[in-house]
């Protein structure tokens, strides 16, 4: 489903990806581990070309959406973000946030939008909540209302980055639920994220990032369990 | 203190006061036009427009009101292109506007570059284009920004406008002064001027200040 060739990132002096070659299959977990300052968020962010690539593929259901003449708005629409800050826009109610773009860029109606919302509203178990304002939620909210906006586009893929590193740690589990049950549905994910339990789980296939390439691949076990690379081990001992 | 000239020449004072609210507030409204303009071109990505517009506000704010003021009426000398006193007037709200102009396109600026990154981001994310992104999403926040600065901007308009009663136009100032002229009372006919100063400024704040609330809901 997404394919990365060669994926080359720099920030001014700092090579941030070097070299980097990616698969990502439908319907599968991948979920990227390592320091931080390993390029893990920049490979994600390049998936969607938030972060553009200077060099490299990024193909994206057949398409290099790299290309000068492809409408990444288009793309993006497939592809759905969720942030570590939640980003909601806070100008707007939780029911809003999540019916703006089905409304402004599916054309959707506002009626149908709406009962799509509160269905993934209460499938992210905030059901009551469609008219705060996201001020008046909590961080976990904040991120299962996130999570329910990105869903709404009706995404092929979803990606992470670091969903719950800005989180209370009590507030982490129910992110982490509901990003369970979206993996067990079926849906394709990325995910970056400093939770290896919840890698272990929920994985399935773990990339780990070290300096701006990929040191190490491999089922939940295979990292885990019986990790090859001195980097990884190290990695590792510090969890 | 007597204030016993007003019963005679409050007029003075009245005329003047609608004459300094006309010369606010299509100053206030062409300073928000053209300042938006300006902040625009300030952060589009075209080089010209970009410097143009910066050495514009770094000159207007880098140079005193009454030398502007100055190379305006003196220079482009609006009486005698439209005539008379309305040249006056003109040449006194062009100059306000352009000065205020400036102020506005920096605090337009600041308010929209104030909208966390990552709404930016996070809108893009979702597949809007930049100017849906900006209209929905970035400009009412940065709206919410802005505004308590624009009052400011308003008041400081409404201040500074007495600076235009050098060249002859009867607003407040200018009256307050003639009467102060033929009562020959020093004090009593500026403090009457600047009480009714108070009042405009103090009045537009709640009056804006309750808007402000309104739209401040959502926090």
């Amino acid at each position: 489903m997404i394919e990365v060739k060669k994926l080359n990132k720099r920030f001014k002096n700092l090579h941030v990806l070097k070299d980097v070659d990616l698969k990502v299959q439908k319907g599968e977990v991948v979920v990227i581990i390592g320091p931080s300052g390993s390029g893990k968020s920049t490979l994600l962010r390049c998936l969607n070309l938030l972060e553009v690539p200077e060099s490299g593929d990024v193909i994206f259901e057949g398409i290099k959406i790299n290309d000068k003449d492809v409408d990444i708005n288009k793309i993006r629409q497939k592809m759905g973000m969720v942030f570590q800050s939640f980003n909601l826009f806070p100008n707007m109610t939780v029911l809003e946030n999540i019916t703006i773009s089905p409304i402004k860029l599916k054309k959707k109606p506002t009626e149908e939008a709406n009962r799509t919302a509160l269905d993934l509203l209460r499938r992210v178990g905030l059901g009551d909540k469609a008219n705060y304002y996201p001020s008046k939620l909590s961080g976990g909210q904040k991120q299962r209302v996130a999570i329910a906006r990105a869903l709404a586009m009706e995404p092929d893929v979803m990606l992470f980055d670091e969903p719950t590193s800005a989180l209370d740690p009590e507030m982490v589990k129910e992110v982490l639920t509901v990003m369970k049950e979206l993996a067990y549905d079926g849906m394709t994910m990325v995910i970056v994220t400093h939770e290896m339990n919840f890698a272990k789980e929920v994985g399935d296939r773990i990339i780990f990032m070290d300096g701006g390439k990929i040191v190490e691949e491999g089922s939940p076990d295979d990292i885990f369990t019986s990790p090859k690379s001195e980097r990884l081990r190290e990695f590792l001992s510090h969890f | 203190m007597n204030f016993d000239f007003l019963t005679k020449y409050y007029s003075f004072f009245i005329q003047g006061t609608k004459f300094t609210v006309f010369i606010a507030f299509f100053s206030v409204i062409l300073g928000i036009i053209f300042g938006t303009i300006l902040s625009l071109m300030r952060i589009s990505n075209n080089k010209i427009l970009k410097v143009v517009s910066t050495s514009y506000i770094e000159f207007m704010r880098g140079t005193p009101l009454l030398v502007q003021l100055f190379i305006i009426y003196y220079g482009l000398d609006f009486s005698n292109l439209i005539g008379g006193s309305f040249g006056d007037i003109a040449s006194g709200i062009v100059t306000l506007s352009l000065n205020s102009a400036a102020y506005v396109a920096e605090i337009i600026r600041s308010g929209i570059q104030s909208v966390d990154k990552g709404q930016m981001e996070a809108a893009r994310s979702l597949g809007m284009t930049y100017k849906m992104a900006m209209r929905y999403v970035i400009y009412p926040q940065a709206f919410k920004n802005i505004l308590p600065a624009l009052v400011n901007e308003f008041i400081v308009v409404i201040k500074e406008s007495s600076i235009v009663s050098i060249i002859g136009i009867h607003e407040l100032m200018y009256n307050a002064d003639t009467v102060r002229g033929v009562t020959f009372r020093p004090f009593e006919p500026l403090i009457i001027a600047a009480i009714i100063y108070f009042i405009l400024t103090t009045s537009l704040s709640r009056l804006l200040g309750n808007l402000e609330r309104r739209l401040k809901l959502s926090d």
